[in-house]
């Protein structure tokens, strides 16, 4: 019931956003929204020795949609992007605390993930195209 | 405020959907605006067409045939009585998207030409946008936009100012707003339109389920609704147009039904309104439609009028009391159906939905099919509460309950 949706600390990410904004110099700049609620999320990536050194999002729409983009840039800050390559859907509903969700809003929680494995596939598919293949083939959010 | 004369409590008994629980909670369907449920009177009439009735139309000789055609064309004359027309300007479509699609593709696209310009409002659903947009992209045909104040009121100044100074050829436009609520002036606005001897399509997929609509007195050239908003089935969309057009426009399919006879390089078509109607149609669901009409007959289309005026004014004062909600649209009720459009703080309407249906509550969040009037209205979304005749006070009060609620899980 929404009462464990939205929790403290959904709210907090909601109305307290981290890494909300534009990246400087990104390699990779990456657009989606979902045309059933109209939520948008644009994420922005700045890679390093394949580390993501900075990441960003911007974005507007629901409490899950927004908080959820919020906990992923925090989740992949600093990462390898080998290991953010291999996140799955259910690593994100853990993440933020939701794994009951309805197929309606599951949607909402997994926005800011496909936007971001776009993103990858964007950056991958100049310099190591079997790695955005893989990417493309392993995800099943599109 | 004044008393309904319906007694929707009595009516509920008449749909079985209303013994259905969510969550443990009774169903309060505040999604009528999108479509409407059904009483068993409509959704028997299917199962006896089904049951006793059913083969195709308009061919076969045998009796079961002739039975299925009468109660097919027994339809269309109810609807045609509905609104005050002949049964042959009655076309049977599946939805007002197709109806509206039918006059874009038959009667504009053979009428309009290069810099003819077709002007629609900023409150229209996108099925009356895109078909013209369409049309101009493969005719070179313009459209205008007569804008709206905050409230949906259309900006009837800048709409003359278009019709007499520009080669307006159509104008298109929503009796009611699906969003606001909003009721435009059509019959002045028909009246000035026939001034300058342009056509006026009316969308009346929100005006005609909730209101007396008698079109001889309105004098539309076009109008377009649909049977499940008015507690038909879905599949059937109303398209009337006058005979004088209907003689004149080009079939919109071809096929079965819509001829009269087929050569090998050349067809001579049907007469009105089969011309329109190629295929077999939805038989049993337009027979559902008649067992609607007469539903809302016997209720009356003036005491669904002021049942939903004594539930929006209820709801807009129950509303209005609480400081963090921004309610849209106009507030005298005569301006207005039964469609409340409103934003609850930093509330996205997405999450106000999934806590309104831990209350069994049914609300419609989103951008409505309407995006061109929420970019005018400056909101991404709105939820939307819209009512019908089986809605009482109390669901009305357990809405506003669940409204204070999620104002409590969001800490407002």
């Amino acid at each position: 019931m929404s009462d464990d949706i939205y929790r403290e600390i959904i709210l907090d990410h909601y109305r307290n956003p981290r890494n909300k904004g534009k990246v400087e110099n990104a390699d990779v700049t990456v657009h989606d929204s979902n045309p059933l609620c109209g939520d948008e999320i644009d994420i922005h990536l700045k890679v390093d020795e394949g580390v993501i050194s900075d990441v960003k999002f911007e974005g507007k729409g629901c409490a899950i949609s927004q908080a959820s983009a919020s906990m992923l840039t925090e989740l992949v800050m600093g990462k390898d992007l080998k290991i953010v390559k291999d996140l799955k859907k259910e690593d994100i509903l853990e993440n933020i605390g939701l794994t009951n969700l309805g197929p309606a809003r599951i949607k909402c929680a997994l926005l800011s993930l496909k936007v971001l494995k776009v993103g990858m596939i964007k950056y991958y598919s100049e310099n190591d195209p079997q790695s955005a293949d893989q990417i493309r083939n392993e995800s099943s959010l599109y | 405020m004044q008393r309904s004369i319906v007694n929707s409590y009595e009516l509920r008994n008449d749909f079985p959907i209303f013994r259905k629980k969510i969550n443990g909670k009774e169903l309060v369907y505040l999604d009528n605006a999108s479509t409407t449920q059904k009483p068993y009177t409509v959704i028997d009439s299917i199962t006896d067409f089904y049951s006793n009735y059913n083969s195709n139309i308009h061919r076969a000789v045998y009796q079961l045939a002739e039975e299925a055609t009468n109660m097919y064309e027994q339809s269309r004359e109810k609807i045609a009585n509905f609104i005050n027309v002949r049964p042959e300007e009655i076309i049977f479509t599946r939805n007002t998207t197709e109806s509206i699609n039918l006059i874009a593709h038959s009667w504009a696209r053979t009428n309009l030409k290069k810099d003819d310009v077709i002007v629609i409002t900023e409150i229209e659903h996108h099925s009356n946008i895109v078909p013209w947009q369409i049309l101009c992209q493969e005719r070179g045909t313009r459209l205008e936009y007569v804008g709206v104040d905050g409230n949906g009121f259309l900006d009837l100044e800048y709409m003359i100012e278009l019709i007499s100074s520009r080669k307006v050829k159509l104008v298109s436009l929503s009796h009611m707003s699906n969003v606001l609520g909003t009721i435009v002036p059509i019959e002045r606005i028909i009246k000035i339109a026939h001034e300058h001897d342009i056509p006026v399509l009316v969308d009346g997929a929100q005006s005609v389920p909730h209101m007396p609509i008698n079109v001889k007195n309105m004098d539309c050239d076009f109008l377009v609704f649909s049977a499940h908003k008015m507690l038909g089935p879905t599949g059937v969309g109303i398209l009337y147009a006058k005979k004088e057009y209907l003689d004149k426009m080009t079939p919109f399919m071809g096929g079965g039904d819509m001829i009269k006879e087929v050569f090998k390089f050349h067809t001579n078509y049907n007469d009105v309104p089969y011309k329109f109607e190629a295929g077999t149609p939805n038989i049993a669901d337009v027979v559902g439609f008649g067992a609607a009409i007469e539903y809302l007959e016997k209720i009356g289309m003036e005491n669904i009028r002021k049942h939903e005026i004594y539930l929006t004014e209820y709801a807009l004062e129950s509303m209005s009391s609480l400081d963090y909600i921004t309610l849209y649209g106009p507030r005298d009720t005569k301006y207005r159906g039964g469609v409340i459009s409103f934003n609850i703080a930093d509330i996205h309407p997405h999450d106000l939905a999934t806590i309104m249906n831990d209350h069994g509550i049914a609300i419609r969040s989103g951008h409505h099919c309407a995006q061109v009037l929420m970019e005018r209205l400056d909101v991404p979304a709105t939820s939307r509460a819209s009512f019908y005749i089986y809605n009482t006070k109390e669901e009305i009060d357990k809405f506003v309950n669940a409204i204070k609620e999620a104002g409590r899980i969001f800490k407002i």
